[in-house]
């Protein structure tokens, strides 16, 4: 077995990492007690990622729902600066990720798009109301106004072949507006996943906000479709052969469904991925003395 | 007791309204001027006069069902003596059926025997059973009655008989003071803490309290700084000066000295006195000792300082 | 002697890290500007704090073809590194905020408690606000590929410093422009810190110029055929001096000037807040802000009620050392000011109002003007309409909701605005009828680097903050 980061000092044996999931602001192993081996581009093994069951999906669920209140009630500018704080631990650990994202497969180089993107992403929190809000002139004496508001919690397939420049690009709209997520990362490059779980936990986001789930997607998937507390789905890591059943079974519960237009990472976003786990409230006021 | 305002208190409907036509409180506003007052830094000489005073404000509470003669017992001799150099508290508070024993261990003490009553901390009993608690507590030798309001009637908007409670238990008090509890984590909204302060002011309340300590939320800065407003309104319509007590939450001296700030404040230096103000706590007092060895030694302290009781 | 005397608790002077001289910031390096080196004063002590080297216009003509150098590159880099520049200055002023809130406190005397938990704050959420949009700025609504105007030429005012300066610099490095900025005569401490920080984020040279110096520098930059935007807060009657100048020469304009807010209180208001929002809205900033409540129009049926329990919640205002942590009232920025303010409320005398106090201890050195309120005050008034930008507030009564309408817009400015009730559609029809750019209702100066803010009327035009915002600086 390969260390997936070499040694510094030829010869010095490495403490070696173990992959858990991260739930709740907490990295528990799946309590099915299984795991699965990861191997790299090459074919060496990496490490073994926890492989997650149904019961942990319930678990992130639940640590998303009891999280998602207070996520939302959050001003938008601490939002803002939470996930640019995340950008910062992200950046400082620049060539930790370019490393593990080459065991993986993917260009080095997605890793500083990745940052950017979060950065991105950062921006929008004060901003996305502004955007997608209005004021609407009805035709009376009315105050009527029309806001954003976060749909709650959302569950999110991870590209499977983007290992780090798609999941950020997935999961930063969602939490961005005040969602809180469970997410099922690419199933054969889950390590910059956890990776990432890590600089989420250290960046005062918190617990229970993004929670992140590694093992077989099409195992995982259905639990999250059908879940109904479960407010949305973001079916990007599903193969096209599974998407018509999850669509049939987030009808359950009427979920928002969001199946991607395209997947190129490296694009503009636009604001589709904003749009899509909102809802928008609108208010009416009589005017008068 | 109603003389004061008199026909306020004529009929459920006149209650009501009175009750309602109180200015509203803005909850930002109340909270944003609550945070502004807690800014205030209180140091050195100020400090330390504002940790004695809060020491001499503090009713010593134990309310649990597993209290004992000798957690009683120990409570008082704490009260009496926090430690070499404090000052005693201002009483101490228990259940009616340990009166007795509190009154024992206090003779002879500046420090008060304050008692619950009417089936604290619910509420949820006959009138008839209420009272009866309120006689027990008097008979024993409480000073003080903490009584608390029926929070369902007052939710049902049954003004009248929240009232009628309040007149008749102080009644029962005789010469004892007493204290309403209105509870207001369950009254919930600050314009209902308003609207409950002045309704237990008008049927006679001595001090009006805060919490029973059960129940969180209990005393917050807009929820004090609403009291202190209605002592103060009150007074200055019938020249009557009313007490209040913070009880439940507060455990530092940090939160006591701002309270403290908050009554000098919004109140007036009137209330600055234990015969207007006062603490319900457990955990504070220990906090305050420990503030006053910091601020006389210099050094941050432990708890292996202080008792436990 | 009262009860509970707070004893004093002085923020540490030491923490500003003053230096004996400050440069001015042109082309990326600090240099001695051209002009005299003055003082700049502490006003609560009169003493001096360090030497400024002013600017002469030869360096205004420096700054500008800096800035102009530089604009291509700044402009033509990707909106995504024009934000990481901005996110940097946000976190440094974060970080350094502490020195930054006592620093402008000395400069400008305003309480520590403001400059610590108004002032510096906001700047920082200024920059952090900014910053996102400057790498969407094709969905802020100026259409697909909106374009910078060019070099902005910036002048800013005394009251908030720092806070003026964020304003003005945030959007414009935003957006792509390139800026010359000149901080008031007698504030410029906290603004070449800024400059500091700036250089330290690694931003080009020229992006940034920032000159210190007084009523000349600014004109030379209002008249320098070199800039293309200029952005002005101060009195309205500079501003229209702007104006006038700029007239004809194709520069574009944003003015954010005076005003004689009114605070507009109903029966059904709710009181105790409503006097918060009163206090705040006047003697925050000790009256120096150009938005102030200073004109409170009270219900007749509760004027009495409220002015009592107005004056009774003055008694608690603590005027004094501005770097004293409970201070609440701070000095009066310069002695021209005070004469000012002095003049004013003499006036108001002399005009039959009825003028009050708090009492207050005045200490020996400074400039300082006790918390003053006048009842009995008439419209026609010189303090009603007038702006005095001081602790001074002008009780008015009316009796119906048009003639309070009337009362609050009956003023060439048209800045802000209060409304106090607790009647939903109340507040919504004054929303409507009132001609100010901000409404506070049942609030009162509340700032966000989010909210657009800028006047109506002889209160200025153009708006800073929000989406809007970025308008000022955009070629559309």
């Amino acid at each position: 077995m390969s260390d997936a980061v070499p040694a510094v000092n030829g010869g010095r044996l490495r403490v070696r990492k173990t992959y858990k999931l991260y739930i709740g602001g907490a990295f528990p192993r799946s309590e099915s007690g299984r795991s699965y081996p990861v191997r790299g581009a090459d074919g060496t093994l990496l490490a073994h990622a926890a492989q997650a069951s149904r019961k942990d999906v319930r678990d992130a669920v639940v640590a998303a729902r009891k999280t998602q209140p207070g996520w939302a009630k959050a001003t938008a500018y601490n939002r803002g600066q939470v996930l640019y704080r995340v950008a910062e631990m992200l950046d400082g650990r620049r060539e930790q990720f370019a490393a593990e994202v080459a065991a993986a497969g993917d260009e080095p180089s997605t890793v500083d798009t990745a940052i950017d993107r979060w950065v991105w992403y950062a921006g929008w929190a004060d901003k996305y109301a502004q955007v997608a809000g209005a004021s609407n002139p009805v035709a009376g004496p009315y105050f009527n106004f029309s806001l954003p508001e976060p749909t709650g919690v959302v569950g999110v397939l991870a590209p499977q072949e983007s290992s780090l420049l798609g999941l950020v690009s997935v999961i930063a709209p969602v939490i961005v507006t005040g969602n809180t997520t469970v997410v099922v990362a690419a199933e054969e490059r889950p390590l910059p996943a956890i990776s990432l779980a890590e600089v989420l936990a250290t960046s005062d986001l918190p617990g229970g906000v993004v929670n992140l789930l590694t093992g077989r997607t099409a195992e995982l998937a259905p639990w999250l479709a059908s879940h109904r507390d479960v407010n949305a789905i973001d079916l990007t890591g599903a193969s096209a052969a599974a998407r018509p059943e999850l669509q049939r079974a987030a009808a359950e519960n009427v979920k928002r469904v969001y199946v991607p237009r395209h997947t190129d990472w490296a694009a503009d976003p636009g604001t589709s991925r904003l749009a899509a786990f909102v809802e928008t409230k609108t208010v009416w006021h009589p005017i008068g003395v | 007791m109603t003389a004061v305002l008199p026909d306020v208190a004529r009929d459920n409907a006149s209650l009501r309204r009175f009750l309602s036509g109180l200015p509203g409180v803005d909850q930002v506003g109340a909270e944003a001027r609550a945070a502004g007052l807690f800014t205030r830094s209180i140091k050195t000489t100020a400090k330390a006069w504002a940790i004695d005073t809060a020491i001499r404000m503090v009713d010593l509470t134990t309310l649990e069902g597993a209290d004992t003669p000798g957690k009683v017992r120990s409570l008082c001799a704490k009260a009496i003596h926090p430690d070499a150099t404090a000052p005693p508290v201002a009483a101490v508070c228990v259940y009616p059926d340990l009166v007795a024993t509190a009154v024992d261990a206090l003779r002879g003490s500046v420090v008060a025997v304050a008692s619950v009553a009417t089936a604290f901390p619910s509420g949820r009993a006959s009138l008839e059973a209420k009272l009866q608690d309120v006689r027990d507590a008097v008979a024993a030798g409480a000073d003080e009655i903490d009584m608390v309001i029926d929070r369902g009637a007052f939710l049902a908007g049954q003004y009248m008989q929240v009232f009628e409670e309040i007149v008749a238990t102080k009644q029962t008090c005789g010469p004892a003071h007493l204290k309403v509890i209105l509870e207001t984590g369950e009254l919930a909204t600050l314009d209902n803490t308003r609207r409950a302060s002045w309704l237990a002011l008008l049927a006679g309340a001595d001090f009006i309290k805060t919490s029973t300590g059960k129940v969180t939320p209990a005393a917050t800065p807009p929820v004090a700084l609403t009291m202190l407003q209605a002592v103060r309104d009150f007074a200055a319509a019938t020249g009557d000066a009313r007490g209040v007590k913070l009880a439940g939450g507060i455990r530092s001296s940090k939160d006591a000295v701002r309270y403290l700030v908050m009554v000098n404040e919004v109140a007036g230096e009137r209330w600055l006195d234990p015969g207007l103000f006062r603490f319900g706590a457990s955990s504070l007092l220990n906090d305050l000792l420990l503030q006053r060895h910091k601020l006389a030694t210099g050094a941050y302290d432990g708890a292996d300082y202080v008792t436990v009781d | 002697m009262a009860k509970f005397e707070y004893a004093p608790a002085p923020e540490s002077r030491d923490i500003a890290r003053l230096r004996a001289s400050y440069g001015i910031f042109v082309d990326g390096e600090f240099r001695d500007g051209a002009g005299e080196a003055i003082k700049t004063i502490n006003p609560a002590n009169e003493e001096p704090l360090a030497e400024v080297a002013d600017a002469a216009p030869s360096d205004v003509d420096d700054a500008v073809r800096a800035a102009r150098r530089a604009l291509p590159a700044w402009s033509g880099r990707p909106g995504g590194d024009r934000a990481k520049y901005l996110y940097r200055i946000a976190r440094a002023i974060q970080e350094r905020s502490r020195e930054l809130a006592v620093l402008e406190s000395l400069d400008n005397g305003k309480p520590i408690k403001e400059s610590r938990d108004v002032d510096i704050p906001l700047a920082a959420a200024h920059f952090f606000y900014y910053a996102g949009w400057a790498d969407k700025l094709e969905y802020a609504g100026f259409g697909p590929s909106p374009r910078p105007i060019g070099v902005a030429g910036q002048v800013i005012p005394w009251n908030f410093p720092l806070l003026m300066a964020a304003w003005k610099i945030a959007p414009a490095l935003a957006t792509g422009n390139t800026v010359v900025l000149k901080p008031a005569e007698t504030t410029p401490l906290t603004a070449l810190t800024l400059a500091e920080i700036i250089a330290e984020a690694d931003v080009p040279a020229g992006v940034v110029n920032i000159l210190a110096g007084g009523p000349s520098i600014g004109e030379a930059i209002v008249r320098h055929e070199g800039i293309d935007k200029i952005a002005f807060t101060g009195s309205t009657e500079v501003g229209k001096i702007i104006q006038r100048t700029t007239a004809g020469t194709g520069k574009r304009l944003s003015l954010e000037l005076g005003g004689k807010a009114a605070n507009i209180i109903f029966e059904d208001a709710p009181l105790d807040q409503a006097i918060e929002g009163i206090v705040n809205g006047i003697f925050f900033n000790q009256g120096h802000v150009c938005c102030a409540g200073s004109r409170l129009l009270v219900q007749e049926s509760v004027a009495d009620e409220l002015i009592a329990a107005l004056q009774q919640r003055l008694t608690t205002l603590r005027l004094g050392d501005p770097l004293d942590k409970n201070t609440d009232i701070g000095a009066i920025n310069s002695a021209a000011q005070l004469a000012r303010i002095r003049e004013l409320t003499e006036s108001g005398e002399a005009e039959g109002a009825e003028r009050w106090s708090p009492p207050c201890e005045i200490p020996e050195r400074g400039y300082w003007f006790a918390p003053t309120v006048f009842t009995h005050v008439s419209q026609a008034n010189r303090i009603a309409r007038e702006e005095i930008f001081g602790p001074v507030l002008s009780v008015l009564t009316f009796r119906t909701p048009a003639e309070a309408i009337d009362k609050a817009n009956n003023t060439p400015y048209g800045l802000s605005a209060g409304i106090w009730t607790e009647k939903g559609s109340r507040i919504l029809w004054f929303a409507n009828q009132l001609r100010a750019g901000v409404i506070w209702a049942n609030t009162f100066n509340r700032f966000d680097p989010g909210s657009p803010f800028g006047g109506y009327k002889e209160s200025g035009f153009g708006r800073e903050g929000g989406r809007h915002g970025l308008g000022a600086y955009l070629d559309v």
